[in-house]
């Protein structure tokens, strides 16, 4: 006969089926995940709206300036795809301002820029707030550009403005997230529109210093880009070859004085490289001082980007057939940049651009390719290049306290100068309190060297102007005293 | 034809004119006050005589002289283009010429590949830089240069940028530090800024012409510029006419121009651009609109007032209360119902000692026998020399003076803004305790006393200077960084035609805008609370307080005593603890004894472990000393509380590994050996490398500990200034390996550092990854030996086996060997960390147990080195701290998203260890980061928000080669004390903070 257990032992069991369930539960979870379960935490999420497709109908997508010639076509593409794109034009004061406001204030000052340009648009009330988006390119990588889009949603959500949707243009994987959609054709465009984009900044610089009328080099760039524009809404943007000829002759009409300019190259940090807002201007301030600008275009940056993928494989793993694809969407790039150069160069009115591939050859040996945040080698490569292409004089723009540009920029000019003891080169330090007077002198100095060196091939001889005789500095010193 | 050559500086105006046999006519040097167009058109009218019958070519130099130029079309050339042309030409011998100026810095390398450089926009600090520590000092520059060459001692002061200086500086004054030495400091940091800031990598050697006016008048400064850079006396060249060479620079300039001037012309260019300068400056709006606005404001803040009593007809019991901030003195005398009886605030000038003294005189004249000092409490950077000397009885943190202080003053004040000379503290309430600090960083430090040193730079006292900002017509905008950048951005301003009212404003505004977005980070006032009380000497400025409620757009209360709230809080206290210890006499030295009071300063290095901190041994009447510039309690011959520390830990295990290495080197001597830098990420993967090389049966060479002289060693290298200490110490390392003189050193880049699973992503951040390019490109003597600096992640070690192999073939390694070399690496690196771990595990345990509070110093691996962290771990052991790493709990923590991009490993567990304090009572975070970490930009906002949002106290020490803890004591006592304090409040027994 079974005797029926009394309630103490039901108790007993009960009690170390608990205890067995609590060891259990010990093992089944580790003291972290315990503790996150036992003990949450008071947790916060920046909300995050994403940019829907029905969005795209009456939504206008604020975007910050950075190539205004480049940007000027892909927003033409971008409109036809039936994106409200606009690629924002107010600088000036109120944009830094809202900048320091809202971001950290030894965040870079590109993103202090980005953001504080966007926000000047938001409070400019120009914009229904309900129907707007804003676009933000990243990167991605090991430099803190990658967190410009978190630093946007923070700063939006400190004024109470969630509600607007960002979004993050990924370049290494060249699509966005959410709603915002490029399609394969929309994509190709894009590329073409940055292979024109480059060649128009590339000869623009070497037509405006030298320009006989006053604003025939602008003239030209605005017919171009208008036609261009138009050939994007067509299948004429495909046919390379006839529109490189087309940008060239175009620039050819204008008519150029025949003086001898030193000529700077423009290396450095993308944004600080590109934007006017972030350089003051450097292009146009150049010219203002009697130089010639030479700005490399940004299918560089792009190759780079691609290229570090492959560079990866070889250093940290083994390459995968997603490479594969790379290598040749990579492959195809260079095609096009290589036919801008020859366009060019078979013409030789004009200085070609270098290919990708020369300035990889020209940091060969300088620094190595296994460098990829931020610029990278690219920005090394670039120095060198421009060197080796006669170009001595360069300003390598940089955002103050950029921490890649310690290394690329500033920890390679010693090197760059060992190997060419010409280059006349100058770091500048770009941020919300630098004084202006500061940046001008330092380039003023770049420049009166570069000036020296072309009279020195001129082989004007120097002569002596001072004859100070050692008594009469002292007796004019004593007369002081 | 002559030749007439300008050269106009941030301070000064120099001009030379040159015959036609290029003999000197004539030269000035005068001082231009910013009133450039008037001074040159006052000194050209000056030299009508000798112009008169001749045609003269002129060009115009310096940076100051740029908008003149252009204004008047006469010719400009760049100065240190005009400087190599006149050094061309005088001296020609020379290799590398150095030009301290006013606000400018130059060096040219003359031979071996001719360079330039400048100072940068980071690095400020010379001529004008002299002038302010010798206002500091309370000498004049000539008196300074005098003291400088009868030193005894060099301390170490940070040599990055004027401010740095100036925060080592302070407490060293405070301190009783002699004036000799300090002097010779200041100067020792002037020439170190200029090798590390201009050489930037290259050594300077040969012949050196040194320029300028502060190199041609200071001879001390001469002197530690010989010995910085060790020159043969024959080497160092200082021409007569030091101070004019730009000038002269300028008139050969001219002489290669095509236009010529009369007198006249060159009169009236001068006489037409004086309207035309144009400027680049921005205006604001005026402060007030008018005199009965600002009438209103007086009104409404007159209301905030502390009664006062009168000491001469008072009876009973009084308390007394000293602050010895950084650059002045404040004392409050209050009675038993807390009113004031008697106030002071002065100046320290440079020594608190004499000022204390003679006030605690006075007021024990005052005193009589109708009142009875019942106790006194002191607070400040002088807190313990003051307490020492006089045998004050309490001492207090500033932080909990000024908040007793405004809490009397205003109970339901949650927000409190303090703004004094030197730094700027500002606080949360919550609950009647102190709830978050925010103290500025070094960097933006220099607030009050920044406006004080510019209003005496131009002669004004500060309350005219403030007086004149009021009703200025358009204050000048200036930005809202460093004070050095507003130094150049105010001459700016002046040269484009702004009043000193518009400068004072401006100052004015861009203090509190650097408070308010550099140092609070706030976007609106409802971010900081509903009764504001914003105190300091800085806000009796009522410039600074309309543009703060400006900003703000919001009323706040500034009680009539702002400068005094610190003293008038201690005073406070002092009452307080004495009803609360029921004492009834003061300890205060007696007035007999306090006239007798004398004090004598001697310096001293500590020999009580291997950091050898400088100390200041300070001797009082009766045989009483006090040793200050100790970080630990060993200096003071304290007893070491002997609180667990993961940081010492970790060092112990460096530095017994760098034993083993020693040993297994001697005993293996035949073997190849292998250097490596114990630097940056080594202080995290060195136990794998090291393990590595030793089963592939090398010697492995390690470069040792850091040192400031270390760093002095590797300095002549550092191409960019900007970069962090942690970076720069590098360069040291590698130069202490060739010393040992190895042939192979090892330090290899990595894109990618190890994946432990719990962020987005796994790299490294782009000083650590990349480095070892920086040093292959500018240490020079890399390139004699076998500098090893692959691409190896220690993410995946069979890659890095097989990349090391098909790498070093000339090594003669087999596949095998590398691949179970790299195996073997990796369980030693694991065991080496896990037991790191286990130390902090039962670290936290114990500190559980006994119920001590725990710090967690959450950085990066390298902050556990002694140089970098300068025994910050120690300091808080000494306070009663378990100290623990942020990688010690980093797997105690769940991983959670957070709203950053969580892409580096080592910030990735910095977010875990912030969780895992907010879940313990008893524990903190502090958070270390060097200056310069753009990274930190990202992961401090971050770490705040996880921390504020589940009640603790986030706390950000920004650590560089400043060597001087004072500011840093203050944060970790105000920790402490709101910790207790907190405590307090749900253990009401407990008694109250010290």
């Amino acid at each position: 006969m079974v005797e029926k257990p009394n309630k103490t032992e039901i108790g007993q069991s009960f009690q170390a089926h608990l205890n067995r369930l609590t060891n259990l539960w010990e093992m089944m979870f580790s003291q972290a995940e315990r503790e996150e379960m036992e003990q949450p935490l008071r947790e916060h999420e920046v909300p995050l709206r994403q940019f829907t497709a029905d969005m795209k109908a009456d939504y206008t997508v604020l975007v910050p300036q950075m190539l205004p010639v480049h940007f000027k076509l892909i927003g033409g593409i971008l409109r036809r795809q039936g994106y409200n794109i606009e690629f924002l034009e107010n600088v000036g004061y109120s944009v830094t301002e809202r900048g320091l406001q809202n971001v950290h204030n030894d965040t870079c000052y590109p993103a202090l820029l980005a953001i504080g340009q966007l926000l000047d648009a938001i409070k400019s009330g120009k914009y229904d707030l309900s129907k707007i988006a804003l676009l933000l390119p990243q990167t991605g990588g090991g430099c803190r550009a990658s967190n410009y889009i978190y630093l946007l949603r923070k700063a939006l959500e400190k004024n109470g403005l969630s509600h607007i949707p960002v979004i993050a243009l990924r370049l290494d994987r060249l699509q966005a997230e959410g709603g915002f959609y490029l399609s394969k054709g929309t994509l190709l465009r894009c590329l073409f529109a940055c292979y024109y984009g480059d060649m128009i900044l590339w000869l623009k610089n070497q037509c405006k210093p030298y320009e006989e009328i006053a604003g025939h080099t602008d003239k030209v760039v605005e017919i171009l880009t208008n036609q261009l524009d138009q050939a994007f809404a067509s299948g004429r943007f495909l046919m390379l070859g006839p529109n490189y000829l087309k940008i060239l002759n175009a620039f050819k009409q204008i008519k150029r004085r025949k003086v001898l300019k030193p000529k700077v190259g423009i290396v450095g940090e993308i944004y600080m490289k590109y934007a006017p807002l972030g350089n003051n201007d450097l292009e146009n301030y150049l010219i203002s001082q009697g130089a010639q600008p030479v700005v490399t275009g940004v299918l560089d940056f792009m190759l780079y980007c691609l290229n570090n993928n492959f560079v990866d494989a070889k250093l940290y793993s083994r390459p995968t057939l997603k490479n594969l694809l790379q290598k040749a969407l990579f492959k195809l790039l260079m095609v096009g940049q290589l036919a801008m150069r020859n366009v060019i160069r078979l013409d030789g009115t004009f200085m070609p651009p270098a290919t990708f591939a020369q300035v990889q050859r020209a940091a060969k040996g300088c620094i190595s390719q296994g460098v990829k945040m931020g610029e990278g080698w690219l920005l090394t490569g670039e120095m060198l290049d421009l060197i080796e292409s006669g170009v001595n004089n360069i300003v390598s723009a940089q955002p103050f306290g950029c921490l890649p540009n310690h290394i690329v920029a500033k920890g390679m000019i010693r090197a760059v100068k060992e190997r060419h003891p010409e280059a006349n080169i100058v770091a500048i330090d770009y941020d919300p309190g630098a004084s202006r007077t500061n940046q001008e002198n330092r380039i003023k100095l770049l420049l009166a060297n570069a000036n020296a060196a072309l009279q020195n091939t001129n082989g004007e001889a120097k002569r002596h102007v001072l004859h100070l005789q050692p008594t009469e500095a002292e007796e004019i010193e004593a007369r002081r005293a | 034809m002559y030749r007439l050559g300008i050269d106009i500086g941030s301070t000064t105006i120099k001009v030379v004119l040159i015959d036609d046999g290029g003999r000197l006519l004539y030269s000035t040097y005068q001082r231009h006050g910013s009133r450039i167009a008037e001074k040159l058109t006052e000194i050209v009218g000056g030299l009508a005589l000798l112009l008169n019958k001749h045609e003269v070519k002129v060009a115009i130099s310096g940076s100051a002289g740029m908008s003149l130029a252009e204004a008047s079309g006469i010719p400009f050339v760049q100065e240190v283009y005009a400087l190599s042309g006149a050094v061309d030409e005088l001296e020609p011998d020379t290799d590398v010429v150095i030009e301290l100026g006013g606000e400018d810095a130059k060096i040219l390398f003359l031979t071996g590949g001719m360079e330039e450089r400048m100072n940068g926009t980071c690095a400020g600090g010379t001529g004008a830089f002299i002038d302010q520590m010798a206002t500091l000092l309370n000498v004049s520059v000539e008196e300074l240069d005098e003291l400088s060459l009868r030193h005894k001692k060099i301390y170490p002061i940070a040599s990055r940028c004027g401010v740095f200086a100036k925060t080592d500086i302070q407490p060293l004054i405070n301190q009783g530090a002699a004036k000799e030495d300090i002097a010779a400091s200041i100067y020792q940091a002037v020439a170190e800024q200029t090798v590390t800031g201009l050489a930037q990598g290259r050594r300077i050697e040969g012949q050196v012409l040194f320029l300028g006016g502060p190199l041609s008048f200071n001879m001390g400064l001469r002197q530690r510029f010989i010995e910085t850079l060790r020159l043969a006396p024959e080497n160092a060249v200082f021409p007569e006419m030091g101070q004019y060479f730009v000038a002269l620079g300028a008139a050969v300039y001219a002489d290669g121009q095509t236009e010529t001037f009369t007198y006249k012309d060159l009169k009236k260019k001068l006489l037409d651009s004086q309207s035309a300068i144009k400027g680049k400056s921005r205006f604001l709006e005026p402060l007030f609109a008018d005199e009965v606005e600002y009438a209103q404001f007086l009104d409404r803040h007159r209301r905030d007032s502390v009664p006062e009593a009168d000491i001469a007809s008072y009876r009973g019991a009084a308390y007394l209360g000293i602050d010895v901030g950084s650059t002045t003195s404040k004392l409050a005398l209050i009675s038993e119902n807390g009113n004031l009886l008697y106030t002071y605030y002065a100046s320290n000038q440079g020594n608190p000692l004499p000022i204390i003294k003679n006030q605690l005189l006075h007021i024990y004249e005052l005193l009589g026998d109708r009142i009875e000092l019942r106790a006194g409490a002191v607070t400040g950077y002088g807190e313990e020399l003051i307490q020492n000397a006089f045998n004050i009885d309490y001492g207090l943190v500033e932080t909990v003076a000024h908040f007793t202080a405004a809490h009397f003053f205003e109970p339901q004040v949650d927000y409190i803004i303090d703004i004094g000379g030197q730094d700027m503290k500002c606080f949360t309430i919550r609950n009647d305790t102190i709830d978050s600090i925010v103290l500025n960083e070094a960097c933006s430090s220099g607030c009050g006393s920044f406006i004080q040193t510019f209003a005496e730079a131009l002669g004004y006292s500060p309350a005219e200077f403030a007086k004149l900002a009021l009703f200025a017509r358009r204050p000048v905008d200036l930005g809202s960084r460093c004070t050095v950048f507003m130094n150049s951005s105010v001459k700016q301003a002046q040269r484009d035609g702004a009043e000193i009212g518009d400068v004072s404003a401006g100052l004015a505004i861009s203090v509190v805008k650097n408070a308010i977005y550099k140092v609070l980070r706030v976007h609106s006032a409802s971010e900081l609370g509903r009764k504001i009380v914003v105190q300091g000497g800085t806000f009796l400025n009522d410039a600074v307080l309309r543009s703060f409620e400006r900003e703000l757009g919001y009323d706040v209360v500034r009680p009539n005593i702002a400068g005094l709230m610190g003293a008038f809080g201690a005073a406070l206290y002092a009452q307080e603890r004495h009803k609360a210890l029921g004492k009834s006499a003061s300890s205060i030295l007696p007035a007999a004894e306090v006239a007798a009071f004398q004090h004598q300063a001697r310096p001293a290095t500590c020999q009580g472990c291997a950091n050898h901190c400088s100390l200041t041994i300070n001797l009082f009447p009766n045989g009483r000393r006090f040793i200050s510039g100790n970080k630990c309690e060993r200096g003071q011959g304290g007893k070491p509380l002997n609180r667990p520390n993961v940081y010492e830990y970790i060092n112990n295990k460096f530095k017994a590994l760098m034993q083993t290495a020693e040993e297994e080197a001697a005993a293996n001597p035949g073997r190849l050996t292998i250097g490596i830098p114990l630097v940056l990420n080594m202080y995290e993967n060195l136990p794998f490398w090291y393990t590595f090389f030793k089963e592939l049966k090398c010697n492995v060479v390690i470069s040792g500990e850091s040192s400031r002289q270390l760093y002095a060693r590797g300095q002549f290298s550092i191409p960019s200034d900007t970069v962090c200490y942690p970076a720069k110490l590098a360069h040291g390392h590698i130069e202490a390996l060739l010393a040992k003189g190895v042939e192979r050193i090892f330090y290899p880049c990595s894109s990618y550092n190890i994946d432990e699973g719990r962020g987005d992503k796994n790299y490294n951040c782009p000083v650590v990854a990349y480095y070892p390019e920086l040093l292959h490109a500018n240490v020079p003597a890399l390139k004699d030996i076998d500098f090893m600096y692959p691409y190896l992640s220690l993410n995946d070690r069979l890659v890095l086996a097989n990349r090391f192999y098909d790498l070093y073939p000339e090594l003669n390694f087999t596949l095998a060997n590398c691949i179970q070399a790299a195996n073997q690496a990796w369980r030693f690196y694991r065991s080496w960390w896990a037991d790191v771990e286990e130390y902090g595990l039962n670290a936290l345990r114990q500190a559980e147990e006994e119920g001590w509070n725990v710090v967690v110093l959450a950085g990066r691996p390298y902050h556990v080195d002694r140089e970098i962290n300068h025994s910050i771990d120690k300091m808080f052991n000494s306070l009663g701290f378990v100290v623990v790493s942020e990688r010690v709990l980093t797997d105690l923590v769940y991983s959670q998203k957070v709203n950053v991009l969580n892409q580096w490993t080592y910030h990735t567990r910095m977010y875990n260890a912030a969780r895992y304090v907010c879940r313990h009572e008893n524990m903190q975070l502090v958070q270390l980061v060097s200056f310069g970490c753009g990274l930190d930009a990202i992961t401090s906002d971050e770490l705040k928000d996880i921390l504020e949002r589940n009640g603790k106290i986030y706390t950000q020490l920004k650590i560089d080669e400043v060597n001087n803890l004072a500011a840093v004591k203050i944060r970790a006592r105000s920790l402490l004390a709101a910790m207790e304090k907190n405590m307090q409040k749900s253990l009401p027994q407990k008694s109250i903070i010290g």
